[in-house]
């Protein structure tokens, strides 16, 4: 197994181990705003979406490529627009 | 430029540690989701500056009619189905990982390495259970399914061996890149997957459900990382994979049931054994509005419990009129709020917030629940399990052992509801027939607007 590989398995692992820190004691009027939020992280697919449909090659790859992009894009644009709404709500009520 | 790349990556990722950290606390959330929308737009920026890609036009094309569809989805929508609307983004983050992934497999090199074909299968399998089943849910909660759990005999072994072909067929297309068979039949199995893992879980249980989704759609982006070698997905992915996991178990604990039993169980199912639909004739009462108002007259503190049926009648406006009206006679009102009432985790705080609500008077059950019992009146509106008694002692109930709401240590309660059918487990609610019970059938929204005639004439 090649050096870039193993890096890339330490990285993937470390991550995970901080993925189930980041989260503690989430008060439940925020679970569904962090859900949302979260959901529109992992529309970072868009990043791969991005370079596959870039590199130019066949006809098929491009057609899916682009798909992946706007699949990915609203997951992106409309995931973070309704997690701001959301948390909006609450934001107008301090204001009280 | 490789090496800006990546470090505008590293910092990418670490926005999104933060930004997912403060999510999590009512103070910085508001930060954090900025700090997340920050970090995309850098990974997305620096990726369109490298050099790997040559052809713009598609990418243009498919960055606008997706920001077009997202935005304008997300203005539409409303409040009361946002939950269904996380449901359906998900969906598509995942068909967008399996679709990444297959864009790769038309881009294999001559001799692709194993780690590439074995990540590759992954990020299909995983991408397209995350797609169907996030439909499945989204269905449920929309209505366009009916909410309650569709089992059959020997699903959950039949699902069991469709796991396990997929990990078959995964292992030979590594053996043999070149058999595009192997990847349509991955492809046909785990779409079967998503539905078949999700149609019995109840529609109650579907934000559990989302979340899980939500996870898998995270590893779903770390495994298409691996495929492409791009550090910012495996992290990104990993983060929210884990962070998903988390929050699912959070959820979970919320509702004192295990992940294993929202899963499988086929909790509020039809029963033919439950109290659903009971047949013997127990004596209710109905009240009426007027009644209502005299208890409200009598009353100094008053406590009111919001459920589901709150948004379906969406009724929150005039009940927070109604309160405004009860707290300019000097009572003392407030909001319970149980960490599952509604469609998801917070649903009734956002509804309530819709109406205005000041954040203040919304209780959280463990700092309200010992106050019931020196309260007047409760009200509870569009909500029944999360008072159901019958969760302290009935070991056989799918409730059982959920916290509950101590409304009936109040010294008056008032229910407002449609009819006597029970809530999504199927289990009847003794609280109905208490004596010091009144119940109010109707609308929400009717009875809480006649309330406030009542009370302003």
């Amino acid at each position: 197994m090649s050096d870039v590989i193993l890096m890339s398995i330490y990285i993937f692992v470390l991550a995970i181990f901080i993925g189930f820190e980041v989260i503690t004691k989430v008060p439940p009027l925020l679970h569904t705003p962090l859900m949302s939020g979260s959901n529109a992280i992992s529309g970072i697919t868009l990043v791969g979406a991005l370079l596959s449909t870039g590199a130019g090659h066949t006809m098929a790859a491009t057609a899916l490529g682009l798909f992946a992009i706007i699949f990915a894009t609203i997951n992106v644009v409309g995931g973070f627009m309704v997690t701001d709404r959301m948390l909006d709500m609450f934001k107008k009520d301090k204001g009280k | 430029m490789a090496t800006i790349t990546s470090l505008v990556y590293l910092v990418s990722a670490a926005l999104f540690y933060f930004g997912l950290k403060n999510l999590g606390s009512p103070k910085t959330a508001r930060h954090g989701n900025i700090q997340a929308m920050l970090a995309m737009l850098l990974a997305v920026a620096i990726t369109l500056l490298d050099r790997h890609i040559l052809d713009f036009t598609y990418i243009i094309v498919g960055l606008v009619v997706g920001s077009l569809i997202g935005i304008i989805a997300a203005k539409k929508v409303q409040m009361t189905a946002m939950p269904q609307m996380v449901a359906l983004f998900n969906g598509l983050g995942g068909a967008a990982s399996t679709l990444v992934a297959s864009s790769e497999y038309f881009q294999l090199p001559g001799q692709p390495e194993m780690n590439v074909l074995a990540t590759l299968a992954l990020s299909i399998f995983i991408g397209t259970i995350t797609f169907t089943g996030s439909l499945i849910a989204f269905a449920k909660l929309q209505g366009i399914m009916k909410g309650s759990p569709i089992t059959y005999t020997g699903q959950h072994i039949l699902n069991g061996m469709m796991v396990v072909a997929s990990l078959a067929l995964g292992t030979l297309f590594v053996m043999e890149p070149d058999n595009f068979d192997l990847i349509v039949g991955i492809l046909a199995l785990s779409a079967i997957l998503g539905v078949t893992s999700v149609i019995p879980i109840g529609g109650a249980d579907m934000p559990v459900v989302i979340s899980l989704l939500n996870s898998y759609s995270g590893l779903a982006a770390a495994a298409t990382g691996f495929v492409i070698s791009n550090n910012v997905l495996i992290i990104s992915g990993a983060l929210v994979g884990a962070s998903g996991l988390i929050l699912t178990n959070i959820m979970c604990v919320a509702m004192n049931r295990s992940l294993a039993n929202v899963l499988f169980a086929g909790v509020g199912a039809a029963h033919s054994d439950s109290g659903g639909g009971s047949t013997e004739k127990k004596q209710v009462t109905r009240y009426t509005a007027e009644d209502a108002v005299v208890m409200f007259d009598n009353a100094e503190s008053v406590i009111i419990v919001p459920g589901y049926g709150l948004a379906v009648a969406q009724a929150q406006h005039v009940l927070q009129e109604m309160a405004q009206i009860l707290m300019d006679r000097n009572m003392n009102v407030r909001y319970a709020i149980h960490p599952v009432a509604g469609r998801m985790p917070g649903h009734m705080n956002v509804l309530l917030a819709e109406a205005n609500v000041s954040y203040d008077l919304l209780v959280e059950m463990d700092a309200i629940n010992d106050d019931f019992k020196n309260t007047d009146v409760v009200l509870v509106i569009g909500a029944n399990d999360v008072t159901n008694p019958v969760a302290r002692y009935k070991k056989d109930s799918a409730l059982f052992g959920m916290p509950i709401l101590n409304v009936d240590e109040a010294s008056t309660v008032m229910i407002i509801k449609r009819s006597l059918s029970p809530g999504f487990a199927g289990e009847d609610n003794p609280l109905f027939y208490d004596e010091k019970t009144m119940m109010l059938f109707g609308d929400a929204k009717k009875m809480v607007t006649d309330i406030v005639q009542i009370l302003k004439g």
